[in-house]
């Protein structure tokens, strides 16, 4: 199957080059390393694991039938994200079932020592969000949640990637895991980003180089200057969706800027400069080989929406919806038809000619601090279209907080905007959060998948400050030419 | 974890490139608390009509001649996005033991050795050439052996497949990765202590 399988494992504990140089992931893996056999997986130490309500029950129940505990349960965090209600966080969950999955974490916290950020926590919010606030992930570290997105967390330097709930099982009962040790792959981002073009831009672009399966086998390292002038907030919208292209996780390596946004968090190190003196040695060393490299300018890039039913069909604002007849590989042709007959689209339609109904602007992506100051920027003095219902979720309850504390929300509903309670909301549409049949909705999430913000709903993928300005007039605008009051 | 040594079954076709586990189990159905169940709701919304009872009978997998179909035949990228484990136990509760693709997404293949379905990349010369043949078939049949990874028609197509050693080893005999692993326990103890 040469290349074709998913794993294409190296050498469990091989450092990609024989001169000594090692990358980022050479020294974490080597750091983690409990067993490396001659052939098959290593057992890879997990040094924090996040849970949450859907992916967790049947790996408690699978300890409970082989009378396992939790190893390590101060390694191990909960919190319920995807199947909370957004709204009246007093009033009791309606739907008996999502009660019951969330009742049940709350129970299997209890029983195995787990701490748990319940819903009336403020320090509950999408796992994604409350892991960095709070200081649990750190560079160097290994994090796994049972939760694609989890690549968020490689924003700090970490190896950070979603797994299936076997292997949370396989955590929670031995703190390690089975792992192939992944490729490396390199996309460095030369000069800079023009003004209004944002980090969901620039993976956006990415993944659309790349395609979705680009990055199968590989762990994605972010290199460049583009990619180092980004905001901690700005590197997480980066590496979140590295899963869209098919990378196991995504990295960037910790710099100022990353030792900077975890001073004083609550779970940091105690004694925190010498933490940071440690995570100084984690860059890539010089002359360090990766598998592959590609190489863009920032200059180059765009606000991007997509158009189609998975992240890789996207393209720039300003230009229009292409046509199954621009590529010449069948299969492509395929889906991009399918892809329109889906979306509902005509090949050639400028891109700021397609009309929205719905936006939401949230997710483990994008519904940090920093991207609902990004919207709120664009909201001040508009008023959203009145053909539009747009709802803004914040990413947990410190970050609701926060904006509240900014005046954000204020900014929100006086324009018309739902503000809402924490959670995953319409990103997956688990929770009452959702698109009816035919509705189009600016989506500041990581999927457009069928049938994702909820069945026959049609989702185009954009930057918060995109999704805002959607908002207002009813259909994507470029967000570069934005009248900013 | 059931084990698997050397399967036949009927072939269902699913010539589609990027599948996401978004569409082989939609949301609505991951807020059980249960591993079991989750074949009623395989492909949902591709596979029943508005109402959610009526088969689609444009819907590949509801062509009678792929009715108790076990191995599923599609193309590139299978079972990209969400870590959804859902996604291989509705496949598996449905009665799939083998998937064959040119190229899976990497935690959906992972996922499916944890359950005991077979994932087989081949290339996509292959891939095509088994869905040619399958579309005469009626019903196309594939023996899939484990043990000696060779794929077989029993008509002219054979290929050998690949698949990790230990991988291979655990599928054969059912084994529990967990029992597995902690036979080092007293490494990854050391490996505590070592970190103080």
């Amino acid at each position: 199957m040469s290349d074709a399988s998913s794993t294409a494992p190296s050498q469990a504990g091989a450092t990609s080059q024989s001169t000594g140089s090692r990358t980022l992931l050479d020294k974490i893996w080597d750091q983690h390393l409990v067993h490396a056999p001659e052939s098959g997986p290593a057992i890879i130490y997990i040094d924090l694991h996040l849970v949450h309500e859907v992916t967790s029950p049947q790996a408690f129940e699978g300890l409970r039938i082989n009378n396992r505990p939790v190893r390590r349960p101060e390694r191990t965090i909960a919190t319920p994200d995807h199947n909370v209600p957004t709204s009246d966080r007093s009033l009791p969950i309606a739907d008996p079932i999502s009660r019951k999955q969330i009742e049940t974490l709350r129970e299997n916290c209890k029983e195995f020592g787990v701490q748990l950020f319940d819903i009336d926590d403020v320090r509950q919010g999408i796992v994604h969000v409350i892991g960095p606030e709070n200081g649990y992930t750190q560079p160097g570290m290994t994090i796994v949640c049972g939760d694609s997105h989890t690549a968020t967390h490689g924003a700090f330097g970490s190896l950070a990637f979603g797994i299936g709930t076997s292997e949370v099982e396989h955590v929670l009962a031995t703190q390690t895991l089975l792992q192939f040790k992944p490729k490396t792959f390199e996309l460095r981002v030369d000069g800079e980003l023009a003004r209004g073009v944002t980090a969901k831009d620039m993976i956006l672009y990415l993944i659309g180089q790349i395609g979705t399966a680009g990055g199968t086998g590989y762990v994605l390292e972010f290199t460049g200057d583009a990619v180092r002038n980004l905001t901690m907030e700005e590197r997480m919208t980066v590496c979140n969706m590295s899963i869209e292209a098919g990378a196991r996780a995504g990295m960037i390596a910790p710099d100022q800027t990353t030792f900077d946004y975890l001073r004083g968090r609550p779970e940091c190190p105690a004694d925190f400069d010498a933490a940071v003196e440690a995570w100084k040695k984690l860059p890539s060393d010089p002359g360090a080989a990766y598998d592959r490299s590609n190489v863009y300018k920032g200059s180059d890039i765009r606000p991007q929406v997509t158009w189609g039913t998975n992240p890789g069909q996207v393209c720039s604002v300003d230009s229009v919806v292409p046509s199954p007849g621009d590529s010449t590989d069948v299969n492509v042709q395929k889906s991009t038809a399918s892809a329109l007959q889906y979306m509902d689209l005509k090949a050639g339609t400028p891109i700021t000619e397609i009309e929205i109904n719905r936006v939401f602007i949230g997710s483990c992506t994008n519904a940090r601090i920093e991207d609902l100051r990004a919207a709120a920027a664009v909201i001040k003095g508009h008023h959203c279209s009145e053909k539009v219902n747009a709802m803004i979720v914040p990413g947990s309850g410190r970050v609701k907080l926060q904006a509240e504390e900014e005046g954000l929300h204020k900014i929100f509903t006086d324009a018309g905007f739902d503000w809402r309670e924490a959670g995953c909301s319409m990103c997956l549409a688990m929770n009452p959060d959702k698109l009816a049949p035919g509705e189009r909705c600016a989506s500041t999430s990581n999927r457009n998948f069928e049938g994702r913000q909820g069945k026959g709903g049609r989702t185009h993928l954009v930057s918060p400050a995109m999704a805002a300005a959607a908002a207002i007039n009813g259909h994507f605008v470029d967000i570069r030419d934005w009248d900013y009051r | 974890m059931q084990n698997f040594t050397v399967h036949q079954g009927v072939v269902a076709t699913l010539d589609r490139a990027n599948v996401d586990t978004d569409q082989i189990i939609p949301k609505q159905f991951l807020k059980r608390i249960e591993r079991t169940g989750f074949g009623q709701f395989l492909f949902f919304d591709w596979r029943f009509l508005e109402d959610g009872e009526t088969e689609n009978p444009e819907f590949e997998l509801n062509r009678i001649n792929v009715k108790g179909a076990s191995i599923l035949l599609t193309r590139q990228n299978f079972g990209s996005g969400s870590s959804r484990e859902h996604a291989v136990w509705a496949l598996d509760d449905y009665g799939f033991r083998a998937v064959i693709a040119p190229s899976f997404a990497d935690i959906f293949f992972n996922n499916c050795f944890k359950n005991g379905v077979l994932p087989i990349a081949l290339s996509e010369e292959d891939v095509e050439e088994l869905f040619q043949r399958a579309e005469k078939g009626n019903p196309y049949q594939l023996t899939v052996d484990l043990e000696n990874q060779v794929i077989t028609d029993g008509q002219g197509f054979e290929r050998s497949f690949e698949v990790d050693e230990s991988r291979r080893h655990n599928m054969l005999h059912g084994l529990d990765d967990i029992a597995q692993t902690l036979l080092h326990e007293e490494k990854i103890t050391a490996f505590e202590e070592a970190r103080g």
